[in-house]
């Protein structure tokens, strides 16, 4: 039972981390950036080249895959999100599609499609604690999660590119009249969730060591109903979102069917909207005429 | 014949829709049969007509209701899979191919409806990127429904059963749906002919409706649910008017699409299927119906004559760079100025038309 509750929480820090990602764009560009799940991948693969072929120490890895992503990142908000900046966002979510398809399938090209097999960041070993069998990797993807969470919050309430960031997705018209410069404040949104999701990445392929191109397709998509499911543009709402997800996936695994598991995650996902219509923390914005 | 001027400006779209399909039938026929269409082709002529129907269909929701759904492949796993039953069931009772399509179709698209029914009363009271998000969980929900049903017929009549297969079957009794593993040994009665006829069907009945007051009235709903609300148009019921038919459209394409294989799979219809068709539909143009078609049926085609001119590495990644490279010029300033100057030039020429 524990042991489950732990797996879960590891589970949902994954979630969670690249839920992050995905509500700091959406919060800000207005934007579902369907790609995000293949930057994921792309951070993984970075990872194990690094650390495969070249021999390099893993925090180099993972230096190397963050500062990759990154770039990616402003790369891709520089050519296909920024000219759209005031398309209609379904256009916007079509190029998100076709950037998604992009990263997949040259990753396709570049890798191949034949599985690597992810050799964990840190050790295989686990602590006992009575009955309660943690792995180092739960471990670390725990902690991970939790620094990234109190940096993130501290990023936006107290520095200045935060809270420029918290004004530019209030209003993007009255942010640009108090002097704040739009462009660089979504291209750091971007960066800064793609090289989460560059994290998220590696902890992924190190709790399920199986590396192919669409590895980051379903794990993104159980990511974005997190980030929704806690209400998105919120970071203590994927958060949370992110975790109660693990949670429930691990257990309905556990207790219920493999199968199904999935169906239940989304069924909880309709359930709660329908309540909450903009999420567990999400701000309730009315409609006006 | 200012009556034929006026409904020619009328149904303008609906009559270049039907005739694009009917000469592209014909072309198609004489080109098979003098043999110069090549086996993959062939091969691909039905699911295009399934995803034809699928685009036109999912543009009703997308296009007409202007809500985003993510979740169009949902209802074609469920009118599959019905009319894999439905089909192995009339196997000795209907002998003629063509019916008993017909009735798997038919049968197909009420249970896809009854599904939409279900999935759109609650999940239709969100709007925007919500609803998209929803429409998306009801896709993979059913995905995961099916990926567990059992479904077995022998003397005693149908077995189903859920997460694990529960019953017995008598000697000589069959599997029809397998869980995970899916069906096959399916019996491949699509023809291309049928595909068409269904085409015709869907533009049809969409085209109708979209022309008629439930059309326009789905049509104000879109433009301002408010305005709409004022005047009296009930929003909720024409939302999931619109909604139920797209879905029972899409069963209908589930039907032709799943018996021109022997095996199917749920796993098949997954959240991909959703996104391409919905692609189709935005690169036709939203709302437009024979854009829709035009676009479903190149945009299958593409891959395959990358594949024909020697790219086959790189044919997935030159279908993405073409769908940015689109996308990105449908919103650029190079078109809204090129457009300019073609209105420039129309109003010239009617100007000196005038003096």
């Amino acid at each position: 039972m524990l042991n489950y509750l732990i797996t879960g929480i590891s589970l949902g820090s994954i979630y969670a981390i690249i839920a992050l990602g995905y509500t700091m764009v959406y919060g800000i560009a207005k934007m579902l950036n369907f790609a995000h799940g293949d930057v994921i991948m792309v951070g993984g693969y970075m990872c194990f080249c690094a650390t495969t072929y070249m021999n390099w120490p893993v925090p180099v890895g993972i230096l190397l895959a963050m500062g990759v992503c990154t770039v990616l990142g402003i790369v891709i908000e520089r050519l296909a999100y920024k000219p759209l900046r005031s398309a209609p966002s379904l256009a916007v979510l079509i190029t998100a599609i076709g950037v998604s398809y992009f990263l997949q399938n040259a990753a396709l090209l570049i890798w191949t499609s034949n599985p690597k097999s992810f050799s964990p960041i840190v050790g295989r070993g686990a602590v006992q604690l009575g009955e309660l069998q943690i792995t180092h990797v739960t471990l670390v993807t725990i902690g991970a999660c939790f620094v990234i969470m109190v940096a993130l919050t501290l990023f936006t309430s107290r520095t200045k590119l935060g809270t420029a960031m918290r004004a530019v997705s209030e209003d993007k018209g009255a942010a640009q009249l108090m002097g704040i410069n739009v462009n660089t404040t979504i291209s750091t949104a971007f960066a800064i969730g793609s090289a989460l999701a560059a994290v998220a990445g590696v902890l992924l392929c190190s709790a399920y060591p199986m590396l192919v191109p669409t590895t980051g397709s379903m794990p993104g998509i159980k990511a974005f109903t997190a980030a929704v499911f806690g209400g998105i543009g919120s970071i203590p709402g994927a958060m949370l979102g992110g975790i109660l997800l693990g949670i429930i996936e691990t257990f309905c695994r556990a207790y219920i069917s493999m199968e199904l598991s999935d169906g239940i995650v989304f069924g909880v996902l309709i359930l709660v909207l329908l309540v909450k219509p903009a999420g567990l923390l999400g701000k309730q914005t009315r409609e006006k005429v | 014949m200012s009556m034929i001027k006026n409904l020619w400006k009328k149904r303008r779209d609906s009559v270049i829709a039907f005739g694009i399909v009917i000469v592209a039938y014909i072309a198609i026929q004489i080109m098979s049969m003098t043999g110069s269409l090549s086996y993959s082709m062939k091969g691909m002529l039905v699911p295009i007509c399934a995803y034809i129907v699928m685009a036109v269909s999912l543009n009703l929701t997308v296009g007409i209701l202007g809500e985003l759904s993510l979740g169009h492949a949902g209802f074609m796993s469920v009118g599959a899979f019905t009319g894999i039953v439905v089909t192995t069931l009339l196997a000795n009772i209907v002998p003629w191919d063509g019916l008993r399509l017909a009735i798997a179709m038919v049968v197909a698209a009420a249970a896809a409806a009854v599904v939409g029914v279900i999935v759109g009363v609650p999940v239709l009271r969100l709007s925007g990127d919500y609803l998209a998000i929803v429409t998306l969980a009801a896709c993979e929900i059913i995905k995961s429904l099916v990926n567990v049903l059992y479904v077995g017929l022998d003397g005693k009549g149908l077995h189903i059963s859920l997460i694990e297969q529960s019953f017995a079957l008598e000697e000589g009794g069959k599997m029809i749906i397998n869980g995970p593993i899916g069906v096959s040994g399916i019996d491949k009665i699509s023809t291309f002919t049928a595909g068409c006829v269904l085409i015709l069907v869907t533009l049809f009945v969409i085209l109708n409706l979209i022309n008629s007051r439930h059309g326009r009235a789905i049509m104000a709903v879109r433009d301002n649910k408010i305005a709409a609300d004022s005047i009296g148009i009930s929003t909720t019921r024409y939302k999931l008017l619109a909604f139920v038919i797209s879905a029972a459209f899409a069963g209908m394409a589930g039907t032709l699409y799943a018996m021109n294989y022997s095996t199917v799979t749920a796993a098949k219809f997954d959240f991909n299927l959703s996104i391409l068709v919905l692609v189709f539909v935005v690169l036709g143009g939203l709302g437009n119906i024979w854009g829709s078609v035009i676009a479903a049926a190149l945009l299958t085609v593409l891959p395959e004559l990358l594949r024909a001119l020697n790219f086959s590495d790189y044919r997935m990644l030159i279908y993405a760079i073409l769908l940015i490279a689109l996308m990105l010029f449908n919103n650029s300033a190079l078109k809204q100025r090129l457009l300019e100057r073609k209105r420039a030039q129309k109003s010239a020429k009617t100007e000196g038309e005038v003096a």
